[in-house]
């Protein structure tokens, strides 16, 4: 209650703020008119509506929003039980996490629709529920899927109360004007706090606390109370079924067999088996191979009608032919004005990928050709590094996704990697006023710079409020601005900070769990960018630059970086021959230096008699061994060093400064 | 105890092909024989040496086995049996190309662990089967504490010509981390015992051993040079995995040996010999004339045909390498059953042979002819002259190229590169 008013103040995004419950414009909407070739909604209990003939009032589409391990996935399985979708043996936990690394993750990375029977006061529904992906590196993927929906269970673990994701996802749906049920989970746990975490979440909804409901995913106590308030709460889609076909994509998914599987929801016309169709933003046409409904497994169906959901097949075999957002439309008669909402997906971490034996680098190539099938977000182009051999410059969507790529390749393509420090993108403005976008450190400008900008975000910290100096400590550390703070309850506190993409995308929530002993959760958002007094800091090996160690950072941490960066190259790099300095430069200024002593001795000297056959054998592996070392000038480095140096605990400086 | 290489199967029959066998002609041929006893296991050594004890034993509690030597003369009968065996093998297998004998070598393990009479059998059976030459070279390896004078004159006797004796340090706390058992005193003993009977004396020295400091390690030279012996061994200390010693550095109760502290070592011990009139021949080995080099060994290092006898035992002919099985139970059953002893063998590639003839070549004081490089190799020598790695003089000078000179460039390493041999061997492998 006193949470509502506390936030007041220095609240940004105030659109976002608004309470829910302002239902009436599309409630209104949705009692228009009823198409004339729905039948009788007297006729229709007991009998499953099916697709293409279910009238909108009987339709919901709903998705449920959560912080990671809140339980959405489990939940999500009690429904499909209840529902009868899934039978009690075929079940498995987190049905609907499809992906090999999502299940050992136990992470959801791609949304998934399945469209539930159910029945409520005798008459038969239909209850579309569309998973949505939890991690901030996909945000993008949730604000279509909740754009899919009219409702949302806000799902809240009664163990652990309101998280930044819960926040984050939260604001997105009610800027997506979605119906907000709020519920708590796993009342079944002895340390669950239901009534505590009640009126935080009506704090932060609007509502009160016994609006609140109470399940648990585990048991399925309450899953049935919730399907009847989905069907009571959540308004039915609307849309003009006579209208031009609109339908958005809220996903898109590669299968080796069927090609692209592009998830839809109808919002206006119907779309219908062999005709063509064409994408709004592209305006590529294809013709509609196959259509249908996943329950859960897919179905083929006649068609898809307003407030729909399910899938298309068009036999087009690039996700990016059939994007996340894009509108898809009737070709003969098509839509004049596209669903608002589209945009290309934009890459915020960029990371050099190398094969580490080169003559895999034709493998690499055709993975990420693979890979790219699946992800719209993937971008790469070909890079050479004197240091590294051939490999690619990657952008991905964020930490995570650059991990499930690489994870991917090195698992589905056999490959071994190095993959470079990831960085963000920069944009460099010479003194002639010229612009460089500098997605590798090495391409950074040496000449005159008249300005550099990096991106920030806008982060969304929640945590016990006795952690605030914690973590205000390292928020300036990593030079982040204080936007505002907010109690949610007299011991929780919402922060809110703008900081440097760089500064939050690697280490920054390790880090901020170990400072707040794991109670902390972050969320934040790409906004725009800022001026920065940025470097580059270059690494030599006996005055020969190492291009895959040069990294961008901020001019107060420059130092850190080049003696961390100094002194453990200096453990990893086998004496030579010869002294090898090593040094950290920012331009021609050293800013740090070490020196591996020359080696002095490696003979073998012990008498080993007769075996000569031991003695070549190692010489034979040290010809081996030659082959994973790379050549920096003279210096000779092996492969692991440069996994090892590479690696990111290894180059995060601690603290700035001196 | 290192592995065996992987090689090819041996033949039942231990046949070598024609072409090996054409390899014998007019090159020295030398008789390594193993005896694989040690009273006790020194805590850094994985030579394949048993102690009577592990063998007749199988069970750990064996009353009453306090005495090492225990159990030893069954042991020794099957093992000269089987050694015998084998002699009579080679003899076969060489048939009529088997050469005069040059050089024998008794070492192990203790080759003194036997009864004398039984060593210089052993010696006699080659003798007898292979003939010897009158100049004959025949060493044993001795711990100073299994002999004595009269067993030393024994073994002269009984056609022994030089001792190499495993003194490792003349500092007790050295000793003691190398588990040696041996009281220093004994060294001087043994020494004059064998001076007494008129075989050439070798010294045996270990050094970068955790915990021996320069001064211990000049101690232990300087107590080498007042013994005046015709030869030296100077090993750098090797943490063999497996060992004892390894586990003790893995644990943390003794420090790795540094490479630091061996190459001051070594440098140490260049200085001290040299200046006593003892010069390098090998990276590990010193001698005051070129007559006190081990010719035996020199022959391994030349690329050279010798046969390996007993558990273990490596031998090379004519470019095929093959090595005998290591448990002395199964190599006594085999011969016994009539077969050859051998594990495996493997017939060395061009490529093989090359790089061994550089890894092993490079490190002699007569140096490698550069004529035995390919062009890569001959490509780095240059730059390893420059690095102060390989001695000029050698490597460029000579006689102008037109009057032959080429043909006598070597390449000899300097001081520098002796410490450094592996860094030079890769460079003139092209690697
Ligand atoms: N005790 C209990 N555990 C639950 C409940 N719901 C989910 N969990 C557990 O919480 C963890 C996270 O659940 P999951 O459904 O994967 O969460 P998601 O990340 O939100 O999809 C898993 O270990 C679940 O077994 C519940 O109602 N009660
Ligand atoms: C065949 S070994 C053993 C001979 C004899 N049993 C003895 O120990 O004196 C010959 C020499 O190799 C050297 N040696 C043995 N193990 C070594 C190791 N791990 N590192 C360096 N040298 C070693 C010792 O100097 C030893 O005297
Ligand atoms: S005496 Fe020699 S062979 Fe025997 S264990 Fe010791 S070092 Fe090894
Ligand atoms: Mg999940």
């Amino acid at each position: 209650m006193m949470v509502v008013g506390l936030r007041s103040a220095g609240v940004a995004p105030g659109a976002v703020r608004r309470n829910v419950p302002h239902r009436t414009d599309r409630a209104a909407g949705a009692r228009r008119r009823r198409p004339a070739r729905y039948p009788p909604l007297s006729t229709l209990a007991r009998t499953p509506l099916a697709p293409h003939a279910t009238p909108p009032q009987r339709i919901r589409n709903f998705c449920i929003i959560a912080h990671i391990d809140h339980g959405k996935s489990t939940l999500a399985d009690r429904m499909l039980q209840k529902t009868g979708v899934v039978e009690e043996r075929a079940m498995r936990a987190q049905y609907l996490d499809r992906m090999d690394i999502e299940r050992e993750r136990g992470i959801t990375i791609k949304s998934q629709a399945v469209r539930m029977p159910f029945e409520s006061g005798g008459e038969p529904y239909v209850l579309n529920m569309i998973d949505t992906p939890g991690h901030v590196d996909f945000t993008y993927e949730v604000s279509r899927s909740l754009a899919a929906c009219e409702g949302a269970v806000l799902l809240v673990d009664a163990a652990q109360g309101i998280e930044a994701q819960t926040l984050a996802n939260l604001y997105l749906a009610m800027e997506n004007d979605l119906t907000i049920i709020p519920v708590l989970n796993k009342i079944d746990l002895p340390a669950a706090q239901p009534d505590k975490f009640a009126e935080e979440l009506a704090g932060l909804i609007g509502c009160e606390p016994e609006d609140c409901l109470r399940v648990s995913g585990k048991t399925g106590e309450g899953v049935e109370d919730l399907l009847e308030e989905i069907v009571r709460q959540i308004p039915p889609p609307v849309g003009d079924p006579d209208a031009p076909s609109r339908a958005m994509i809220f996903d898109s998914v590669y299968d080796s067999y069927r090609g692209v599987v592009t998830y839809v929801r109808v919002v206006d016309g119907n779309l219908n088996p062999r005709e063509r169709i064409a994408m709004m933003s592209t305006k590529a046409t294809h013709e509609l191979l196959e259509i249908g409904v996943i329950s859960p497994e897919p179905v083929k169906c006649d068609g898809l009608g307003v407030g729909e959901v399910g899938y298309l097949i068009t036999g087009v075999k690039d996700v990016r032919q059939s994007r996340v957002g894009d509108t898809v439309t009737n070709q003969a008669k098509p839509a004049t004005q596209a669903l608002g909402g589209y945009r290309d997906p934009r890459p915020m971490v960029f990371s050099g990928l190398y094969p580490i034996d080169g003559s895999d680098y034709p493998i690499l190539r055709d993975a990420l050709d693979k890979l790219k099938l699946n992800d719209a977000a993937l971008v790469y182009e070909p890079e050479t590094s004197a240091a590294l051999g051939f490999g690619f410059r990657v952008g991905f969507l964020g930490m995570l996704h650059l991990e499930i790529v690489r994870e991917r390749l090195e698992r589905e393509f056999n490959l071994d990697l190095i993959s470079t420090l990831p960085n963000v993108e920069y944009d460099v403005t010479l003194e002639d006023g010229s612009h460089v976008e500098v997605t590798n450190p090495s391409e950074f400008p040496e000449g005159k710079i008249r300005e550099v900008r990096e991106p920030v975000v806008r982060a969304t910290v929640l945590a016990p409020s006795d952690f605030i100096g914690a973590i205000m400590e390292l928020c300036q550390q990593r030079r982040g601005t204080l936007r505002g703070m907010d109690y949610l309850s007299p011991e929780r506190v919402e922060m809110r900070y703008t900081l440097p993409l760089a500064e939050i995308v690697f280490d920054f929530f390790d880090q901020l769990k170990s400072k707040t002993r794991g109670y902390a959760s972050l969320d934040y958002e790409p906004d725009g960018d800022q001026v920065a007094d940025l470097v580059k800091v270059d690494i030599l090996l006996q005055g020969d630059q190492v291009d895959a160690f040069s990294s961008i950072v901020h001019r107060d941490k420059a130092y850190a970086y080049g003696v961390l960066m100094a002194e453990k190259l200096r453990k990893l790099i086998p004496r030579q021959q010869f002294e090898v300095p090593i040094q950290a430069a920012i331009g021609s200024r050293i800013i740090a230096r070490e020196t591996i002593r020359a080696i002095r001795k490696d003979v073998l000297a012990k008498c080993y008699g007769g075996d000569i056959s031991r003695k070549r054998k190692l010489l034979e592996k040290q010809k081996e061994g030659k082959k994973r070392m790379k050549m920096v000038g003279r210096v000779e480095v092996p492969q692991e060093a440069f996994i090892a140096a590479l690696s990111n605990d290894a180059v995060v400086p601690e603290k700035a400064g001196k | 105890m290192p592995r065996l290489p992987d090689g090819d199967p041996a033949p039942a029959d231990g046949a070598l092909d024609a072409q090996a066998l054409a390899g014998l002609a007019g090159v020295p041929f030398g008789m390594y024989l193993h005896v694989p006893f040690c009273a006790t296991r020194c805590g850094y050594c994985d030579f394949n040496t048993y102690t009577p004890r592990e063998l007749l034993a199988p069970t750990r509690a064996t009353p009453g086995a306090t005495d090492p030597r225990a159990g030893l003369p069954s042991l020794v009968a099957s093992y000269t049996d089987a050694a015998r065996a084998e002699i009579d093998l080679a003899a076969r297998v060489l048939g009529a190309d088997a050469p005069v004998v040059d050089t024998i070598f008794v070492g192990g393990g203790t080759p003194t662990l036997l009864p004398t009479a039984e060593l210089t059998g052993l010696v006699g059976a080659v003798r007898d089967t292979f003939g010897l030459r009158p100049d004959a070279e025949v060493t044993t390896e001795a711990n100073p504490d299994s002999v004595d004078e009269a067993s030393l004159a024994a073994l002269a006797e009984g056609g022994i010509t030089r001792v190499s004796l495993g003194m490792q340090s003349a500092v007790p706390h050295v000793l003691g981390v190398l588990d040696r058992t041996h009281d220093p005193a004994n060294v001087a003993r043994a020494v004059r015992g064998a001076r007494a009977a008129g075989l050439a004396v070798s010294l045996d020295l270990i050094y970068g051993t955790p915990g021996e400091s320069l001064q211990d390690w000049r101690a232990s030279l300087e107590a080498v040079l007042a013994l005046e012996p015709d030869h030296v061994s100077a090993y750098a200390l090797v943490v063999e995995e497996g060992t004892a010693l390894a586990a003790r550095v893995r644990r943390g109760a003794v420090p790795a040996p540094s490479d630091d502290d061996e190459a001051d070592k070594y440098e140490l011990a260049d200085e001290l010999l040299g200046a006593a009139g003892y010069d390098w021949y090998e990276v590990s080995n010193f001698t005051r004339t070129s007559r006190g080099r081990c010719r035996h060994n020199e022959g391994y290092w030349a690329g050279g045909n010798w046969w390996g006898i007993g558990p273990g035992a490596h031998g090379h002919v004519g470019g095929v390498r093959w090595w005998n099985v290591k448990h002395p139970a199964r190599y006594a059953s085999m011969l016994a059953a009539g077969d050859s002893p051998a594990a495996g063998r493997e017939a060395l590639t061009p490529e093989q042979r090359h790089d061994e003839r550089v890894l092993l070549g490079v490190r002699l004081a007569d140096g490698l002819p550069l004529s035995d490089l390919d062009a890569r190799g001959r490509a780095a020598v240059a730059g390893l002259v420059a690095d102060g790695l390989l001695d000029p003089g050698a490597a460029l000078g000579g006689r102008p190229a037109r009057e032959g000179g080429e043909a006598q460039r070597r390449a000899v390493l300097t001081l520098r590169g002796r410490l450094l041999a592996d860094t030079v061997v890769r460079a003139l492998l092209g690697f």
